[in-house]
């Protein structure tokens, strides 16, 4: 997927801010986090300007998908309501982290320290990253 | 220069207003008011006198002006600086800055809210805040932040659910012996252990109070504070930091930014952990106490839960911490900052009654704000510790 697709909403405007440009991606299928050209870390959450250093010369790049649970907690819900759902801080490889949920394993069997990969979902007409136990090789 | 604030001001007056459930419909500024006219009273000083405003609110998102407007004066120095429940411990440094410049003569910090009675659960202006890589995972705010914060301090270093009990427990048996303590029935580690999960490892025992309630303090400049009719309690250090706001960029959910502000205030104050006679700590819910210990230096990193158990900070244990029950058991109207200020000041005016701390001089208030992000430390002292 090159930027040129993706730096649109749907409007068809480009020159999106940081959020309407991760989540146009997203809406494309692609899970695009920023790389400062300068510093040569990543970042997370998307802005404008590097927090380690300040640049304002970010990528925006594709990272490899994998993390680690870093935290993770349930939050109870009746099961009318839909039952117990996981609530987790994923650590990327890339070493930024995020907020997220852990899916196909029952919410309070996320374990912290668990390999994760993530996937997008759609969900109320949105799409939703998440992530699932990495498959073990 | 931080240096030469310390011992400048002085708190002259405290008051407290709509504790539990505030009656007749009493709006969030209505609590607010009758705690600073109540602060006011108890300095001997009237509304009239207050030419420096520090509220912070959970409703009014210009509280500056919006409280000044209801109390009707004209401040010639206004801060409502907000990070959540640690402003008005920030507001002390705030003012103790102002009045030193002789921006004003009389500092009001302030703080209302009637959630319990208006809305029956948690109300504050950050609900509001955009944050779309969190709000589409349901995190219910706050409790999930500080559930990951408690996971992971577990998980590292094998803090118990036990031990995070032992914080409630502690803090119902200091409400016990404080009449203005919303629950004070008694309450067991076994209690607290099998109560509802809302978050897990957090049960609702492991949570703040949802109450109403107000307080506020008045400061002088300390020459002034001679002359005021209550003894004045003195502000020795102060310092404020905050590293995150979202708890999802908090890098190290185990360290909070205590462990800059506690620095920062122990070394206006000259002081160390060992000099502190009582602390005043934010217990949303019963992580906090336990990071807090650890990052001001009350015991090392990883220790709080070991450090709290066998009712260490319970009445009778070797460290009182939250004397007067807590955001656990006195009572939380959605932001808790000032009431560590309040109970501080009548611990070192020897006012506790039943709790009081025998002979305290030195006292520690912290203050949290939103989900463990902003973090103030201030330390009060009796004239004997000046």
């Amino acid at each position: 997927m090159s930027e040129k697709k993706v730096n649109k909403d749907e409007r068809g405007n480009s020159d999106l801010g940081p959020d309407a440009f991760y989540f146009a991606a997203l809406k494309c299928g692609k899970f695009l986090i920023q790389f400062c050209n300068d510093c040569k870390k990543h970042i997370f959450f998307p802005r404008v300007a590097c927090p380690h250093c300040g640049s304002k010369s970010l990528a925006w790049v594709s990272p490899s998908g994998n993390g680690t649970v870093y935290s993770t907690t349930y939050m109870t819900r009746k099961p009318e309501d839909g039952g117990d759902y996981n609530v987790a801080i994923i650590r990327l490889d890339e070493g930024v982290q995020m907020m997220s949920r852990v899916d196909k394993v029952a919410p309070a069997e996320v374990a912290i320290g668990m390999r994760v990969r993530a996937a997008i979902r759609q969900e109320n007409d949105k799409p939703l990253l998440v992530f699932e136990p990495a498959v073990q090789s | 220069m931080s240096q030469a604030l310390r011992g400048s001001a002085a708190v002259v007056g405290v008051g407290l207003a709509g504790l539990g459930e505030a009656p007749g419909g009493r709006t969030a500024i209505d609590i607010m008011a009758e705690a600073a006219h109540a602060a006011l009273a108890d300095a001997g000083l009237s509304v009239r006198d207050v030419d420096g405003l520090f509220p912070c609110s959970s409703f009014h998102m210009l509280p500056g002006v919006a409280v000044a407007e209801y109390l009707g004066i004209r401040p010639t120095f206004s801060d409502a600086n907000m990070i959540g429940g640690a402003s008005p411990v920030h507001h002390l440094l705030n003012a103790a800055l102002a009045l030193q410049a002789g921006l004003c003569k009389v500092a009001l910090i302030c703080y209302g809210s009637n959630q319990r009675t208006a809305f029956g659960r948690l109300a504050a202006n950050s609900l509001s805040d955009p944050r779309p890589y969190e709000i589409p995972y349901h995190p219910r705010y706050p409790i999930s932040a500080y559930a990951l914060a408690a996971a992971r301090h577990m998980h590292e270093f094998g803090t118990t659910r036990e031990q995070l009990a032992e914080v409630a427990v502690a803090a119902r048996k200091w409400a016990a012996m404080n009449p203005r303590a919303f629950m004070r029935e008694p309450l067991s580690i076994q209690d607290v252990l099998s109560s509802r999960i809302v978050a897990y490892p957090l049960t609702v025992r492991d949570c703040c109070l949802v109450t109403d309630g107000g307080g506020a303090a008045v400061m002088v400049r300390a020459d002034r504070a001679r002359d005021c009719r209550r003894q004045p309690v003195y502000l020795l250090g102060a310092a404020t930091a905050h590293w995150h706001w979202q708890i999802s960029t908090m890098w190290d959910l185990t360290t909070t930014a205590a462990a800059d502000s506690g620095r920062g205030a122990f070394k206006m104050a000259g002081l160390s952990p060992a000099d502190i006679d009582v602390l005043q700590l934010y217990d949303a819910f019963t992580i906090n106490p336990i990071l807090f210990l650890e990052d001001l230096g009350f015991c090392r990193k990883g220790e709080g839960g070991a450090f709290v158990a066998n009712g260490r900070i319970a009445p009778g244990g070797s460290l009182p911490v939250n004397t007067n029950g807590g955001g656990l058991s006195f009572g939380h109207p959605g932001a808790y900052g000032v009431f560590t200020i309040v109970e501080a000041v009548e611990q070192l005016r020897g006012q506790s009654g039943e709790r009081q701390v025998k002979g305290a001089k030195t006292a520690l208030c912290h203050g949290n704000g939103a989900v463990l992000s902003a973090q103030s430390t201030a330390i009060l002292g009796t004239a004997a510790a000046l």
